[in-house]
């Protein structure tokens, strides 16, 4: 369970985040949309500690613990996972390297035996294949000359191979075309239990036809102005945002 | 004496920074100039009077603006003696010299030490030892080598350590001959109660067609003072192919002074590291004269300093002939308050049409306080040509430093993954293994400390 309670958050001395109310119970997957400059990308890049947001006000608490208490890899050990609206070019790092270090870190901090190489290749193979991912990409250096839609695969792969409880997509689907975003969709689908909560930020409803939320709110200004089912979410691509807006200020 | 030495422009004050250095250069003469061939007399006393009338370098010499050696020049340095006797085979296996290979010349105090030299038979078509030897034994051979290729002219440093030449150490490799095993040359430094100084030397002759890998290491105690002034000079002959490692680990309140100088003939490869780790005020200069047709030379370097220390990297290109390339990258990391240099000169000589020169210089700054000065020179005198250059200066990526901890990877080993990825590609370019993996080691362990 994922409960945020009066969270306001900024960068540089300006409110972003405005009060923000959210509970989201496991096992459940939930869409936050909004306009541009809402604060759904802030919502994420807190949730998961970039340390440029400051958070004056408010709590976050998943499965009981604050994770404004935790640095970002106490946090990602703990089982969040962010997949990054622009996901980071690291020349020099084995992307292969990377996610083993990765996964290592947070299955000691599970208490779980680190993988060997021959289990970890045997994992990364399969999830590759689900994301219909080049396992070339693998032993190139961190998203470092993929495409545009191969670096958004390689942040679902990598929450595939990550299996953390709490997944924050962050407009995962912009930037991708039909088949990229059904691949990516099949992802997150196949990764969809009873024990994962997975926050989905988009600005669009067109990812939403492939997974399917049981809870759209509707971000403006720093807070939750409107909260529904997945029709909300119909609604707003009908109408457009203006629509809650105006809603707000009447 | 040293007749007409005269104390010129420096004045009294100088002079008395440069008398230790001047007396041990005539008590050399007393001792052994009778037994040495004249060459090496006039070799001693030209270049002492050119360090007496240059002086140490300024603050106003354009060489030297950002390497401040005034400490150097302050210090009373006593000549380090035979420092053998007192050095023990635990202290210096204590530095991991043997993970090298098993050839191997030690030079303490810039003589040559047999009794430290593994007498491991050296491969075939290969000739080491003591340069004193080599002097003794064929004085024209090496008196046609031997400070032909580090020219004393310009260069207060050269020209102390030309002025004091006596011993070192003395590679020769036949033509046609593949080395497969690297052949190290370890340059010990010892100190005594006062601050020692001495003058390395090595020359290194690479025959027509023959193939090598030369690493020299220079070392000495970490917490003390003493100031190593070296000079390595390679020659490699038309179509040689060289592999070349210098590992600078100096203690770190060392004073090192280097110079590397190559002279490449038709057709070579060569390839060299210049690893920089230790010491308080160090500079390596590196020259090398592509001296005929289509040679190729590399240069790869890496430095790394914290605290209040300067180290500074000089490369001098000299593209004398046409269709040669070079190819340069050095990369660079200070913390703390260090202060780094890079000075790239590349010269391309009106002949040298077709000459490819490309030079990078990349550096990371872990603190606020650290600095580096990147100079690129070139002076390009053929037309037809293709040179360029670049350098960067930046800290941590600190998008790539979250991005690394959002996936559950502590903030020191992200830390430490970004910045082994930054000198990641000058690191792998080391085809010999035994050198790339004693480089990783040392920057690992380094880098802990700079922290």
């Amino acid at each position: 369970m994922l409960r945020i309670e009066k969270l306001h958050a900024g960068v540089k001395g300006i409110e972003i985040l405005k009060g923000i109310d959210l509970a989201v119970p496991t096992g459940e997957v939930h869409a936050i949309m909004g306009p541009n400059g809402s604060g759904k990308s802030t919502l994420a890049g807190v949730l998961a500690g970039r340390p440029e947001y400051e958070v004056t006000e408010g709590t976050i608490l998943f499965d009981g613990r604050n994770l404004l208490e935790l640095a970002p890899e106490e946090r990602a050990r703990e089982g969040v996972f962010l997949a990054f609206q622009y996901p980071v070019e690291i020349s020099g790092v084995n992307n292969s390297y990377f996610l083993k270090a990765a996964l290592n870190a947070i299955r000691t901090h599970r208490g779980l035996d680190e993988l060997d190489a021959i289990e970890f290749m045997g994992l990364v193979r399969e999830r590759a294949k689900l994301l219909e991912l080049d396992p070339a990409l693998l032993s190139r250096p961190v998203n470092e000359g993929f495409s545009g839609g191969e670096k958004k695969r390689n942040e679902i792969f990598q929450m595939a191979v990550l299996e953390p409880k709490l997944a924050i997509l962050d407009e995962t689907d912009s930037g991708l075309d039909i088949d990229a975003l059904k691949t990516v969709a099949h992802g997150v689908n196949a990764f969809r239990s009873a024990e994962r909560t997975i926050i989905v930020v988009t600005h669009y409803q067109r990812l939403l036809n492939h997974i399917v939320p049981d809870r759209v709110h509707v971000l403006s200004d720093g807070r939750i102005v409107k909260s529904g089912g997945k029709e909300l979410a119909l609604e707003l691509e009908e109408k457009g945002y203006g629509w809650i807006e105006e809603g707000v200020t009447a | 004496m040293i007749g007409g030495l005269g104390l010129g422009a420096g004045g009294l004050e100088l002079s008395t920074h440069l008398d230790p250095y001047i007396s041990a250069c005539e008590r050399l003469e007393r001792e052994r100039g009778a037994a040495d061939p004249g060459w090496l007399r006039t070799l001693r006393r030209t270049a002492i009077e050119t360090f007496s009338s240059l002086g140490f370098p300024g603050p106003r010499d354009e060489e030297w603006r950002f390497t401040n050696v005034g400490p150097i020049a302050e210090t009373r340095f006593v000549a380090a003696n035979d420092g053998v006797s007192r050095l023990t085979p635990q202290w210096l296996g204590a530095f991991g010299v043997g993970d090298i290979g098993p050839v191997q010349l030690v030079v303490v105090n810039g003589r040559y030490a047999r009794e430290l030299s593994p007498a491991a038979a050296l491969p075939t078509g290969v000739r080491a030892g003591g340069l004193g030897d080599a002097i003794t034994a064929e004085p024209e051979r090496i008196g046609s080598h031997l400070a032909r290729y580090a020219t004393v002219e310009q260069h207060a440093f050269r020209a102390l350590n030309t002025s004091l030449v006596a011993d070192g150490a003395f590679v020769e490799i036949r033509p046609n001959t593949v080395v497969e095993e690297p052949i190290h040359l370890v340059f010990v430094s010892t100190t005594e109660a006062a601050p020692t100084f001495s003058h390395p030397r090595a020359l290194v002759l690479i025959g027509e067609n023959s193939q090598a890998r030369i690493v020299e290491t220079f070392l000495g105690p970490d917490d003390e003072r003493y100031f190593t002034n070296a000079v390595s000079e390679i020659v490699a002959g038309p179509g040689a192919v060289v592999d070349h490692y210098r590992l600078q680990r100096e203690g770190r309140r060392a004073f090192h002074m280097g110079s590397t100088c190559l002279n490449l003939g038709r057709s070579t490869s060569f390839t060299s590291h210049a690893v920089a780790l230790g010491g308080e005020i160090a500079r390596h200069d590196v020259v090398a004269t592509l001296a005929a047709e289509g040679s190729e030379c590399v240069l790869n370097g890496v430095y790394l300093a914290g605290g209040r220390s300067l180290v500074a990297s000089h490369t001098e290109i000299d593209h004398a002939a046409p269709h040669c390339s070079s190819r340069e990258v050095y990369k660079g990391i200070l913390a703390g308050q260090a202060r780094g240099v890079f000075n790239g000169k590349i010269r391309v000589r009106p002949d040298a049409q077709k000459t490819d020169a490309k030079q990078t210089n990349k550096t990371l700054l872990l603190s606020d306080e650290a600095q580096i000065n990147t100079k690129p020179q070139l002076e390009i005198l053929a037309n037809d040509v293709k040179c360029t250059h670049g350098a960067t200066v930046g800290q941590l990526n600190e998008e790539a430093l979250f991005y690394l901890r959002a996936r559950g990877i502590g903030l020191e080993e992200a830390r430490s993954l970004l910045i082994r990825a930054f000198i990641g590609e000058v690191i792998e370019r080391m085809a010999l293994g035994s050198a790339r993996e004693q480089v990783e080691r040392l920057i690992a362990t380094r880098l802990a400390e700079l922290r």
